[in-house]
């Protein structure tokens, strides 16, 4: 007894210093490796940003000049996907939560296939869509074949974060508004829905935010043109195929592309910190709290 | 916890004597003719496998007080649940047995559940105001069974707001949020929400119990105001609370097979002298 | 009674027709994974029908214009790039959210967990662009040519970090705060908590997030093409470049036609079969965790 004591003792005096060091060097090792890349892209993108970057065209294939056809464009293609994906996601996950029994077969069999496609990469999703929505459905590289692409990309997260927000609100006030003789239909709309609101919308944002940051599913789907569009049946570039193919495929072009990736993260931090912020704050305090 | 003890020590027989209001003993119910208006028939509540209340064969007569008395898990809030209906909500729940409401078979599955619950309101343990302005709580209901016009909406606020004592609190902040209300002007709230529709049965899970005592003495002495105008049926941990509101008592007991009904009676009756030796046990606080 | 009861449609009536709606759209959501599977087999088919499905393997090499579709070297490049990548981040990210729970002073607990939240934000195309220009030449100055399959491991490395670190988080969050109270009762020192008691009670939820990140960077594209430097061999040494499968879609989806672009869906196939059976076993983990 003691002397296993002793032995304890012994291994924890190494141990203990041993751990702690590994612990701290990891975290410094990462919060280096962030400070770095986070630094250089300021150092490098910081100086071209400018009200004339975010609103002219490029010029001589990106090298110089601005990003403004390709903002429109990233809208564009964002927009399609939130238009196809929010009404096919809201209802599913209303269908999943408020409709259908814990366990039913269709549930099931729904959420069991939301998984599996949350799992494809996203490269695939670029086959499909050429395949499907180009190809098959005529609709060449567009707009909206980049759209729809990432509405199929998205639709996981957003069923997956309504789902869980439409089972946060408390069950009070289902029971309550059934013994009113009210509809399910109306508990939704006027209840359930709006209660849940400030998760619909972390979700929402969420999902933008991850199909703003995909660039493999929409390289062959909505293209490379980076002219300003004058339809969602026209090519269009987003701005993350931009930075690629600035960085790739241009000699040159790396200070462009810099800026736009400082363009594409601000965008990023603003539409997944008020996610954030949504799901935390509010959330909590309309329904927790009372 | 500080309720229960609060409402015990303030019960002397003597005082309880005093305060319900009562016919002639053993003469029929008190306060009202005695017409029942629902009639349970051999009811069974089972959740899946799990039995929750066997065999109930219960009158509860109309414009009358009638508590549920017993201990936890003796199938009272299932009985409870069976006669709005809101059973249905609960996956794996099966009702067996006959409840007629007004002659009419409300275990028919062609039945209209809705028309239903209106017909027979309910009141929740914890107050369930929706997230939405005083007005809206009691307007949206009314609006969603079709009463549009203004003049009607704003008639049936006041009118059931006054009833249940809460007009004078909150007639200048009727369009500030029901969840900014304390518990028990919630649970007025709710129980407004419900008269609104024109029940003639109001279901009662345990109104006070998650109300401080004073908010627990005020919705009390509500619910004793609407004897004769509803029929209310109330579920109560509270011995003391039965007696001083309830014209009748139903008192049931947990056996292995899930909850059944022991005793029904005159509530003076249930309270005073028990014909069965488990609710003589359980009102004397032997049990239970 | 104050109203007609039967003025308005049956509540009942109106849920069930709502219902009907909600259910074509939930069919349709669920079809969207049918159409996928059923395309990429149909892209498939000419080149799966007519070699079959062994002579991806087989083959020497890729060269789709000549009929050779040897898919190894690129799978062994994604498992290569992939195995490191995890073995790193599994490290760190543990390390990361032990340091977060036990470690950090509550004053850099908060800041740390924001920025592995904000280094989980950031698009593969900045990690590719980053790893392009700062990375490589950095390994080039070293060991040439630089756009290499330690520049692609590195880089897949700091993407699945913050899957593996915020799991991980979660999963230390959810260990009862008794077993921590017990072992401290017991005199257990820190690092015998962490090693003893905390870790195997995360155990399952630290795996799902590692088979998570696992499918993350099998299926990453963008950050290991522009890094790894494409060139379509079997790796022997760190700093070989490689192609990963990923990149070869990508890289050749472009020009490909008839028997190569069928390729090329072929080893999006086998991409997606690799990644689904992580995502289930993933699944199987956080489910059981659940449980317990």
């Amino acid at each position: 007894m003691f002397e296993a004591g002793r032995f304890a003792m012994v291994r924890g005096r190494v141990l203990e210093p041993l751990m702690t060091l590994a612990v701290w060097g990891s975290a410094l090792l990462v919060a280096g490796a962030f400070l770095w890349l986070v630094g250089d892209l300021l150092w490098h993108g910081a100086e071209r940003l400018s009200w004339a970057f975010l609103s002219s065209s490029p010029l001589n294939a990106g090298r110089t000049g601005g990003i403004g056809p390709i903002l429109v464009s990233t809208l564009l293609i964002l927009g399609v996907a939130v238009a196809a994906a929010v009404p096919l996601g809201l209802a599913t996950a209303v269908l999943l939560t408020e409709f259908l029994r814990p366990r039913s077969r269709f549930g099931r069999l729904v959420g069991l296939s939301l998984d599996v496609l949350a799992g494809v990469p996203s490269i695939v999703f670029g086959l499909f869509g050429n395949a499907f929505f180009s190809v098959f459905l005529g609709l060449g590289f567009s707009i909206l074949s980049g759209g729809l692409t990432l509405a199929c990309m998205v639709l996981p997260i957003l069923i997956r974060t309504a789902e869980a927000s439409l089972r946060a609100v408390p069950d009070d006030w289902r029971l309550g508004s059934a013994a009113l003789g009210l509809s399910r239909t109306a508990a939704l709309r006027h209840i359930l829905l709006p209660a849940a609101s400030s998760g619909l919308v972390a979700g929402l944002l969420l999902g933008v935010g991850r199909a703003m940051a995909e660039t493999a599913a929409l390289i062959f789907t909505s293209g490379y043109v980076d002219r300003m569009p004058s339809s969602l049946f026209d090519s269009g570039r987003a701005l993350s195929v931009h930075i690629y193919d600035l960085s790739m495929n241009v000699a040159g072009g790396d200070g462009n592309a810099y800026a736009s990736a400082l363009v594409l993260i601000g965008l990023l931090i603003l539409i997944n910190g008020t996610a954030l912020y949504l799901a935390e704050h509010w959330l909590n305090r309309r329904i927790i709290a009372p | 916890m500080t309720q229960t003890l609060d409402r015990h020590s303030g019960c002397s027989p003597s005082i309880d004597a005093g305060t319900y209001t009562v016919g002639p003993l053993q003469s029929g119910p008190p306060c009202c003719v005695p017409e029942p208006l629902i009639r349970v028939t051999n009811l069974s509540v089972s959740y899946g496998d799990h039995p929750a209340l066997k065999d109930v064969t219960l009158d509860i007569y109309k414009g009358c007080i009638t508590a549920l008395i017993g201990p936890s898990g003796c199938g009272k809030t299932s009985f409870l649940s069976a006669l709005n209906r809101l059973t249905d909500m609960i996956p794996g729940c099966r009702v067996e047995g006959g409840i007629r409401i007004g002659g009419q078979d409300i275990l028919a599955p062609r039945l209209d559940v809705s028309a239903l619950r209106r017909e027979v309101g309910m009141i929740f343990q914890k107050p369930n105001p929706f997230p939405l302005p005083i007005r809206r709580n009691i307007e949206m209901p009314l609006r969603e069974h079709g009463m549009k016009k203004r003049a009607d909406l704003d008639e049936t606020l006041e009118r059931v707001l006054t009833d249940v004592g809460l007009w004078a609190e909150v007639k200048d902040r009727l369009d500030k949020p029901a969840l900014a209300l304390s518990g028990g002007q919630q649970q007025r709230l709710c129980i407004a929400r419900a008269l609104a529709l024109a029940p003639s049965v109001l279901l009662m899970d345990e109104p006070c119990s998650a109300l401080d005592p004073i908010a627990s003495g005020i919705v009390e002495d509500m619910i004793a105001q609407l004897r004769g105008r509803y029929t209310v049926v109330i579920v109560t941990h509270n011995l003391a609370q039965a007696k001083r509101i309830a014209n009748y008592a139903a008192f049931f007991w947990l056996r292995e097979r899930g909850g059944t009904l022991v005793e029904f009676g005159h509530c003076r009756q249930i309270f005073e002298a028990p014909a069965h030796d488990l609710t003589a046990a359980y009102v004397s606080g032997m049990r239970g | 009674m104050i109203w007609s009861k039967h003025s308005i449609s049956s509540p009942s009536r109106t849920d069930a027709r709502l219902a009907g709606w909600l259910s074509i759209a939930a069919g349709l959501a669920a079809a969207v994974l049918v159409l996928i599977v059923l395309f990429l087999l149909h892209e498939s088919w000419p080149v799966l029908n007519r070699i079959g499905w062994l002579r991806f393997l087989t083959d020497a090499a890729w060269h789709p214009s000549e009929g050779l579709f040897g898919l190894a070297p690129m799978l062994w490049a994604t498992l290569a790039s992939s195995t490191g990548a995890l073995v790193l981040a599994g490290g760190l990210g543990v390390a990361s959210a032990l340091f977060c729970r036990f470690y950090a002073p509550p004053s850099a607990a908060r800041p740390y967990r924001r920025m592995v939240t904000l280094l989980a934000g950031i698009p593969s195309v900045v990690f590719g662009l980053w790893g392009l220009t700062v990375l490589v030449p950095l390994i080039a100055r070293w060991q040439p040519p630089g756009a290499s399959l330690l520049a692609g491991i590195l880089i897949l490395t700091l993407m699945i970090l913050p899957t593996v670190a915020l799991t991980a988080d979660a999963a230390l969050a959810a260990v009862p705060k008794a077993y921590l109270h017990g072992a401290a009762a017991l005199g257990m020192s820190r690092s015998g908590t962490i090693l003893r008691v905390v870790l195997p009670a995360a155990r399952s939820g630290i795996i799902a997030g590692l088979l998570l990140a696992a499918g993350r960077a099998l299926g990453e594209t963008m950050a290991v093409l522009m890094v790894a430097g494409n060139v379509v061999q079997t790796p022997h040494s760190l700093f070989d470049p490689v192609r990963t499968l990923t990149a070869n879609i990508a890289l050749e989806m472009d020009y490909a036609t008839g028997e190569h672009r069928a390729g090329l869906f072929v080893s999006g196939l086998v991409l997606s079969g690799m990644i689904i059976l992580l995502a289930v076993a993933a699944l199987r983990f956080g489910g059981a965790r659940s449980h317990v």
